[in-house]
């Protein structure tokens, strides 16, 4: 009857775990099988060939946008824990008893399509838009001109702007979780607070802030909706493997071009799990 | 009020209010009588609001939509129980790799997700609709379901569910009448919001959809046509304001069963 | 022949090996005989075994080896839910979701009683436990002792064969704790069903139950009722877990009349003979309880003794509690009752004293 215990977990546990396998697993195989394949979305059935990830090792231009978007991505993910740290930081020690209704108050923005909040930014910051006109009409400036718009920084501020309550949440965790004895132990011993701040409350908030800045780091790297929507010239990788799929219906390379994006992001995830054990992070 | 007279509180505040500025514009504006969202306001009419349902494709659209989230939470929602179930009550081998598995649709890039369901449906002749679209939301919004579960499911001790056993019950049973009513908050709380991620989802929807467009994916063919752009917008307050109405009535859910937890183990 | 209310026979449980932790054997080989309407209880320290016992005979866990019977019938195979038995958990495992009532009536809910069968026996149950009138509550509103006392109806409603107790009281503070001992003694005279029970508390096992299992390494050590347990430990475990035991290491010299003699240091003392005689000469440890040990002044009284120094007077109220340290280096200690003001500075620190004690309060260890 050990097994009766054994059979409940299978039970439990096979639909999720097939469904994931099938519909998450599988699709990335196939996906490698593809780069190794040509042809419009790749129906060249037969053939295995290295050429995609020739041409996508010799053209310079791949890893170039490749490292560039790990960059951006990089630089999103660094002022957006900035940003969010002071605000965890006030809402844990400061606020109160409200703390957690404050909280939800930043998170709420969150909670609307990530496209209506990019596209609201889009109306504010072009030409014709909310900030433009707002100027002109205070007399401050003589003409349109998109300030911020259509680049690279653009896409920088709607990110940061999408990410920075996502972020607070593990901070704001992690610096929950602080036991307070041990800031009046500290003081006890001699600290002055920044003192305290440096060598106790940052280093236990560590873990909530390296997740979030990997919980942001990782997926943005590859963006393309907001890159499209405001980024102008200025494009990501994630923007190029579109194009593969979409346009030039070239799947081998798209598929060469993710696998070489997932090989990056792997080696991203592994260095997050050296920081940071997942179980603890999910509760479970 | 006091609390906010530090650095920290003015700093709260004002990234606060930034934060809210575009959706706060954005309602605004939605009532301006222009066809330019510019500044100042010409005047205020609901007429963009009228147009919102005269446009057939949009209410198709947001049909489609309402339709495929509700099918998503059903299936991401039991989905997720049951893996949260199988992984906070037992420990078995590969317990670690399936939590890990779980969790990392959350850390994918969504291009990622839709170009290889592309390839994957192609091979096995999956017609691109709305549903293929659906079927990826699943991926995407179970570990959603299945943290929530997951947090209030350790909330209360698995000896509830041998003291159903211990009375009678089935196995099966003590999760029928033990855990799952005790869990239903969460799993209200989850089903919203595996809703909600689906409603919204585009940048894996835009490939998945084929011809029978979802709310978004119609919303981002609109952005191209500038006489468009006030119904856009009406189009836009009414979704961030019922999205935000959907999703504090989830967390309330949420925290309130979590409340009723804790009171319990007062001595 | 009447059956026993449970048996286990060679029962063996093992856990087996994790990533973090080797294979344990939580239950070795294990024989157990309870008749019925006994008040039976398992004792040891954490990680002895006996909430593992507990869960096999609750049917939690199945048994690696061995058989178990409940009223005579094989249980080894049989689901929790089909076992003649209920549990009390050691945190109540109250439903939160339900009523005192519903949690109460559940296990009869479950078996389809008819409706006005049950709410008479819940009505029952709840009298019995003394909380007639709170049937409307949840279990949040009620406190540690009130939950304690719901747990133990929603058990006893389902009339079990066997009722199982794990650690109930452990929540509770002292005063509530005491009082419900007696409480759980008199509530078994009365229902007249076998109790078996887990504690760490070796007090609690002694003012309660009819017959105790002492249990170390998944081992029972000795098995028997208060008095025996108490005033003969089979072992060296047993008679430092049961009360505070000295234990004074000499070597066996022979026999006097029925005493044995062991020589502690340079001077002879007498003890209760073993079963097994030891070999002449052997290094031999006698136990005795602080309070049969008696002090005196070096000369004012007769008879056997040895000599040692007093290290520590500690003075608890009730007795006066002595450190002693003997000529041979050894440390024991000794207490005495408080009976009159006088004793209080009888023998005061550093003072050199003789100590004795009756035969048959020395006992040989086994090894």
């Amino acid at each position: 009857m050990e097994n009766s215990v054994s059979n409940r977990v299978l039970k439990l546990i096979s639909l999720p775990t097939s469904y994931l396998l099938f519909f998450f697993i599988l699709p990335i195989g196939i996906m490698i099988v593809f780069s190794f394949r040509s042809g419009t979305m790749g129906d060249a059935r037969n053939i295995f060939t290295l050429d995609n990830y020739k041409y996508f090792l010799t053209n310079s231009i791949f890893l170039n946008l490749l490292w560039r978007s790990i960059l951006i991505s990089l630089m999103i993910s660094l002022i957006s824990v900035l940003l969010a740290y002071p605000l965890a930081y006030f809402l844990v020690f400061r606020a109160g008893p409200q703390r957690i209704i404050l909280l939800t108050l930043i998170i709420v923005p969150t909670w609307t399509s990530y496209l209506l909040r990019v596209f609201a930014w889009k109306l504010i910051l072009s030409s014709n838009g909310l900030l433009n006109t707002f100027l002109l009409w205070l007399g401050l400036t003589k003409e349109a001109s998109p300030i911020l718009m259509y680049s690279r920084q653009a896409i920088i501020l709607t990110l940061v702007y999408v990410w920075v309550p996502f972020v607070a949440l593990p901070i704001f965790a992690a610096l929950e979780r602080i036991d307070k004895n041990l800031l009046e132990a500290a003081s006890d011993l001699g600290c002055k607070s920044w003192e305290a701040f440096l060598r106790v409350t940052l280093p236990l908030s560590l873990p909530g802030v390296i997740a979030g800045f990997f919980f942001v780091f990782i997926p943005t790297i590859g963006e393309y909706v907001t890159p499209k929507l405001v980024g102008g010239n200025s494009l990501m990788y994630g923007n190029l493997i579109q194009d593969q799929f979409v346009k030039a219906l070239n799947w081998p390379m798209g598929s060469t071009m993710s696998i070489a994006m997932l090989v990056a992001l792997i080696v991203l995830l592994w260095l997050f799990t050296r920081f940071v054990s997942v179980s603890d992070l999910l509760g479970i | 009020m006091r609390r906010f007279r530090n650095p920290g509180g003015i700093y709260f505040l004002t990234l606060a209010l930034l934060l809210y500025v575009p959706i706060i514009l954005l309602i605004i504006f939605s009532f301006n009588d222009s066809i330019h969202l510019s500044f100042p306001m010409k005047g205020f009419t609901l007429n963009w609001y009228a147009e919102l349902s005269k446009t057939k494709e949009l209410l198709n659209a947001v049909q489609v939509s309402i339709f495929l989230g509700i099918g998503v939470s059903m299936v991401a929602t039991l989905l997720g129980t049951m893996g949260a179930i199988a992984i906070v009550r037992f420990n078995f081998p590969g317990r670690d790799i399936i939590t890990a598995l779980s969790a990392m649709p959350l850390v994918i890039p969504s291009v990622i997700l839709g170009v290889s369901a592309l390839i994957l449906y192609r091979e096995i002749g999956i017609q691109l609709s709305a549903w293929a679209a659906g079927i990826m939301h699943v991926v995407i919004s179970m570990p959603y379901a299945l943290l929530i579960i997951s947090a209030r499911l350790a909330g209360f001790p698995k000896n509830l569910e041998e003291a159903a056993m211990d009375l009678g019950t089935t196995y099966w049973g003590a999760l029928l009448r033990v855990t799952l009513p005790i869990s239903l908050p969460s799993i209200i709380a989850a089903f919203l919001i595996c809703f909600t991620i689906s409603f919204d989802e585009y940048a894996i929807s835009s490939f998945l959809v084929g011809t029978q467009t979802t709310l978004p994916v119609y919303l981002y063919s609109q952005l191209r046509f500038p006489k468009r752009l006030p119904i856009v917008v009406a189009l836009a307050a009414i979704l961030m304001v019922s999205s935000i109405l959907l999703l504090v009535l989830s967390e309330w859910l949420r925290s309130y069963g979590q409340i009723d937890i804790k009171r319990g183990k007062k001595e | 022949m009447m059956n026993f209310a449970v048996e286990l026979k060679n029962v063996t449980k093992i856990y087996s090996a994790g990533r973090s932790s080797d294979a344990v054997v939580a239950v070795k080989k294990m024989d157990l005989c309870i008749p019925p309407n006994e008040f039976f209880t398992l004792l040891g320290p954490s990680g002895c075994g006996k909430t593992t016992t507990l869960r096999l005979i609750a049917g939690f866990e199945q048994p690696s080896e061995g058989e178990m019977f409940i009223m005579g019938k094989p249980m080894t195979n049989i689901p929790p839910n089909q076992r003649p038995v209920n549990t009390v958990f050691q945190d109540y495992a109250l439903f939160p979701h339900l009523s005192v009532e519903k949690n109460v009536g559940f296990g009869l809910t479950i078996k389809r009683v008819p409706r006005l069968e049950k709410d008479r026996r819940v009505a029952e149950a709840l009298e019995l436990v003394q909380l007639t009138g709170m049937g409307q509550r949840k279990p949040s509103q009620l406190s540690g002792g009130q939950q304690q006392r719901v747990a133990l109806a929603r058990a006893l409603v389902n009339q079990p064969s066997v009722l199982l107790l794990d650690e109930p009281l452990g929540a509770l503070d002292l005063k509530l704790r005491k009082d419900m001992q007696i409480e759980l003694k008199h509530l078994q005279e009365q229902v007249g069903i076998t109790f078996i029970y887990v504690t760490h508390d070796q007090e609690e096992a002694l003012t309660m139950s009819d017959r105790i299992a002492v249990m170390k390494d998944g081992i029972i050590q000795q098995m028997g009722d208060a008095v025996s347990l108490y005033e003969e430990p089979a072992n060296h475990f047993v008679a430092d877990f049961i009360g505070e035991s000295n234990f004074i290491n000499g070597t066996f010299e022979g026999m006097e009349q029925e005493w044995a003699v062991i020589r502690i240091g340079n001077q002879r003392s007498y003890a209760m003979m073993s079963s097994e005689k030891p070999a002449q000469n052997a290094a031999t440890t006698i136990t005795i309880r602080p309070e049969r040990m008696v002090i005196s002044s070096p000369g004012e009284q007769e008879g056997p003794g040895i000599s040692g120094t007093i290290t520590e007077v500690v003075y608890i109220g009730t007795d006066i509690r002595y450190l002693l340290e003997l000529a041979t280096g050894q440390e024991i200690q000794i207490r005495i009752q408080n009976r009159s003001k006088e004793n209080i500075s009888a023998f005061p620190k550093g003072a050199t004293v003789k100590i004795s004690w009756v035969p048959e309060d020395a006992k040989i260890l086994a090894n």
